[in-house]
């Protein structure tokens, strides 16, 4: 059923008519044009799809705009703020943390929330933060160092 | 070794297609200075062109642009093996232009030159000589460019950073793009350039993170997928449940009566289409097909006999001495099998591709690693001429081999021709495992002796389906035989039940898999040390070098194995790469589970371009190559695919991670070899070694689940 409905987008109230059964990640990527996420298993495995709603990182894949209504939604896109890359998306550079750079939106968005919960996390707490995120490049050590730091360069903040 | 390492790479033949000329190609880039290249400097290069009718005028150029940029147009793309950094540096070093001012064109076919594809660790070895070659030609003709412009003659003037300067001035100077102003120059190699000699480096040999990365993190990097034209549908194509099966009857009336849905039905190919992905997903499942399937008992189980019963002759591809006299003269023989099931490429992103038709041009952008092949299947496709058709491949999301097979791009064209819009064809994960083109299923026999003095005196090495890359060994054995029989990862044809192709180190993985376990159980009878086993029998000085380097780092301390430390060596040679790895395991005997908890890499690669994306390669591989030892393993009933997504095809995880640690030679003085593949080759054996030192157990098969390490251990 098609509907008019809002929810804010990146700091921004957006509003869209869909049926409001279709996924979030499919309205982000072509109603809303927002390809930063992406599509990886379509069954919430890989974690590829991950964006923040109202600061949790949920799988896109698995949600419906129905689930969103209302709510915050940040994803990849949003991490930029007035140009400035957010400490994660630099320590992701710095450390080349990334090879094909598909998986690297969600790892990104996954840690970003990770981060909020554990400000000073310890290796085993990375290790299992980002355990349900899949790379097949084999990126990993260098994500959780990047992750390492930028926890250091953040010291609590977000 | 060398040439077989080509031969191994057994892809169609292609001609050169290459659709524009020169002039046109001038009149296209704009002004500037332009070298045109041919690839065909190199030996190795030159066995290639012989087998692939290579163009004969050029396949590469760099022009040099009146704001000073300069821009690479290569054939090659990328696919996070960071060659868009690596290529860079080597051109920007011959130049004398920082790195920054070098942009790469890759793999459009309309705008660079004919290239075959971007697999076999050759982008560096094959193409970077040439590549450094252009750039010292294109530095000479600045030279005699400011030379008539600054009055000074050529020997007494230098280059630096983008600059022509006077040696005994440095405020006479011109900068590159000056030079570039208004000109329209076309050369082609002179053959009077010198490269820089390594200890003249600037750029190559030092570390650059890779060029991309801004990219990358903030979401901007396209990939096909995120490609969209107007009026563009995406479409969704009924897939059958096996590989064998035969559509008989469709209905798709519910499908037709959604909104904004079209159908394309041509016989057996179905597809609907709608301006969201998601909608066309729910249309198609909305379709009603009956498939009819024919019996066959085949499966991942006893998919091995199947092969060794259809196996054809095999051909003796090394030997030397005689192997009855090697059997007789030995004091322990020794015959195993070894066993490696098939295994899926699972990129990250599944093949996609985008097909526009507009009036008679056809234009694609797609995930591939095989641009140019593309065009020509696409043109075949739609019955046009290769001339009409442009492939671009925006940012790939990995490849390992599995995307030189261009299945998704047939499909958008075709689809775009029949609706008459702009189509994209994006798999589900589900599709992406069923048309995935597996690493082969692969038996390796191997029959070896020692003497009464624990020396390799026999080795009968029988490899089925994996293909001949690094079947031969590399021991010092007086009698020895390596027979290959034929239907490798590329011709293995109707043994197999559905497609089969080139997977990250193609046949490498399985044959160092089997080599090194047999070598290891050949120490353990000898009773020696399995590091010092290996240095015996080696007169291959970087072999031996590799491996003393990683044991310096690992802390290797000789023992006999099985000592109950779960350390393990293996090594192995691939892209012309020297790789040796150790590993430390602990393996949980109730439950069978491998934890992997350090590994240890060394390899000399020759010249390192950038230290950095070799090191994350050798990360990568490591990290990848924990899956085809201990999980993947496709699972399969007649020829139905039983693992469709991560959920059950298990990939490494952040929680398997080992600690790892890298090693790479310093040998600037050498040529660039492989960097994308070799260290993978290694993890077979590794771990299987270390497992064995562990428990005693011994694992012939690959991936050493934890079913099978239980299974070996009833057997200890």
């Amino acid at each position: 059923m098609e509907e008019t409905v809002q929810f804010k987008l990146n700091g921004k109230q957006t509003k869209v008519s869909v049926d409001i059964d279709r996924k979030l990640l499919w309205v982000l990527r072509t109603d809303l044009e927002q390809t930063g996420t992406k599509y990886g298993c379509g069954e919430g495995i890989c974690g590829a799809c991950t964006v923040l709603v109202n600061g949790e990182a949920l799988r896109s894949c698995q949600m419906t705009v129905k689930d969103i209504v209302g709510k915050e939604v940040t994803t990849i896109e949003g991490l930029v703020v007035d140009g400035k890359l957010h400490p994660l998306q630099k320590a992701f550079m710095d450390h080349d943390a990334f090879q094909c750079g598909y998986c690297t939106s969600g790892m990104i968005m996954n840690a970003y929330s990770f981060l909020k919960d554990h400000p000073q996390p310890s290796y085993a707490d990375i290790i299992a933060g980002m355990d349900d995120n899949l790379c097949r490049c084999g990126a990993h050590k260098r994500i959780v160092e990047a992750v390492q730091s930028a926890a250091k360069e953040m010291k609590g903040g977000i | 070794m060398e040439e077989r390492v080509i031969e191994d790479l057994e892809f169609v033949e292609h001609s050169s297609d290459f659709s524009i000329d020169r002039r046109d190609f001038i009149k296209l880039a704009g002004s500037g200075i332009f070298l045109f290249f041919v690839l065909g400097d190199s030996a190795l290069f030159a066995q290639e062109r012989r087998r692939r009718s290579y163009p004969s005028d050029f396949n590469a150029y760099l022009k040099i642009g009146e704001d000073g940029r300069v821009t690479l147009y290569t054939g090659k793309i990328e696919m996070g093996q960071g060659v868009v950094t690596s290529l860079g540096q080597m051109l920007a070093d011959e130049l004398d232009v920082p790195l920054e001012s070098v942009d790469m064109v890759m793999g459009d076919t309309e705008l660079c030159p004919w290239d075959m594809g971007t697999f076999g660790s050759m982008s560096t070895r094959f193409f970077g000589p040439p590549l450094r070659n252009a750039g010292a030609e294109a530095r000479l003709v600045l030279l005699e460019l400011a030379s008539d412009q600054l009055k000074v003659p050529v020997e007494n003037l230098k280059t630096e950073d983008g600059n022509v300067i006077d040696k005994s001035d440095s405020h006479h100077r011109v900068t590159y793009a000056e030079l570039a102003k208004g000109k329209k120059i076309a050369r082609g190699p002179s053959g009077k350039a010198t490269l820089k000699k390594p200890s003249e480096f600037k750029i190559m040999g030092k570390s650059f993170n890779r060029r991309d990365g801004h990219e990358k993190v903030t979401g901007q990097a396209k990939y096909s997928g995120d490609i969209k034209v107007p009026g563009m549908v995406y479409a969704k194509i009924l897939r059958p449940p096996s590989h064998k099966s035969k559509l008989v009857d469709v209905d798709v009336s519910e499908a037709e009566k959604m909104e904004g849905v079209q159908i394309i039905h041509e016989g057996d190919f179905v597809a609907v289409l709608h301006k969201y992905p998601d909608v066309a997903e729910m249309a198609l499942s909305k379709v009603r097909a009956k498939f009819e399937t024919p019996p066959s008992d085949l499966d991942d189980k006893n998919i091995f006999d199947h092969l060794l019963k259809v196996a054809p002759e095999g051909s003796v591809v090394a030997h030397d001495g005689d192997i009855d006299t090697g059997e007789k003269e030995s004091a322990t023989v020794v015959e195993e099998t070894y066993y490696d099931g098939y295994k899926a490429h699972a990129p990250m992103e599944p093949h996609t591709a985008v097909a526009q038709i507009d009036g008679k041009k056809v234009t694609v952008w797609a995930s591939t690693q095989t641009p140019f092949p593309a065009k020509d299947e696409v043109a075949k496709e739609l019955g046009v001429s290769a001339d009409d058709v442009r492939v671009i491949p925006p940012f790939l999301g990995g490849g390992f081999g599995g995307k030189s097979r261009n299945l998704q791009i047939s499909e958008a064209a075709r689809l775009a021709k029949l609706s008459g819009k702009p189509v994209q064809v994006a798999w589900t994960r589900k599709e992406e495992f069923f048309l995935d083109s597996f690493r082969p299923a692969a038996v390796v026999k191997i029959k070896s002796g020692i003497t009464d003095k624990g020396k390799l005196n026999l080795w009968d090495y029988r490899e089925y389906f994996a293909g001949e890359r690094g079947a031969e060994q590399f021991y010092t054995i007086p009698n020895h035989r390596t027979t290959v029989y034929p239907g490798g990862f590329m011709s293995g044809g109707e043994a197999h039940p559905f497609a089969t192709g080139p997977w990250r180190a193609p046949a490498n993985n399985t044959n160092t898999f089997a080599r090194e376990s047999q070598i290891d159980i050949m120490a353990s009878k000898a009773g020696v040390d399995p590091v010092e086993f290996r240095l015996q029998h080696l007169s291959d000085e970087k072999m031996k070098r590799v491996i003393k380097a990683a044991a310096e780092k690992f802390g290797w301390k000789p023992m006999r194995t099985p000592s109950g430390r779960g350390f393990g060596i293996a090594c192995g040679i691939d892209a012309g790469t020297t790789v040796a790895a150790m590993a430390e395991v602990e393996v949980n005997k109730t439950t069978g589970e491998v934890r992997v908890r350090r590994v240890v890499c060394a390899q000399d690669m020759g010249l390192a371009i950038n230290p950095e994306g070799a090191t994350i390669q050798m990360e990568g591989c490591i990290t990848m190559g924990l899956g085809y030892a201990l999980r993947e393993d496709i699972r399969f009933k007649g020829s139905e695919i039983l693992d469709v997504n991560f959920d059950t095809y298990e990939i490494p995880r952040f929680s398997w991670l080992p600690k790892i640690e890298t090693i790479i030679i310093d040998n600037k003085e050498a040529p660039p070899q492989g960097g994308g593949e070799p260290a993978i080759v290694t993890m077979g054996g590794v771990i299987a070694n270390a497992i064995f030192d562990a428990t005693g157990a011994r694992v012939f098969q690959m991936a050493m689940t934890p079913e099978r390490v239980k299974e070996a251990l009833k057997k200890t």
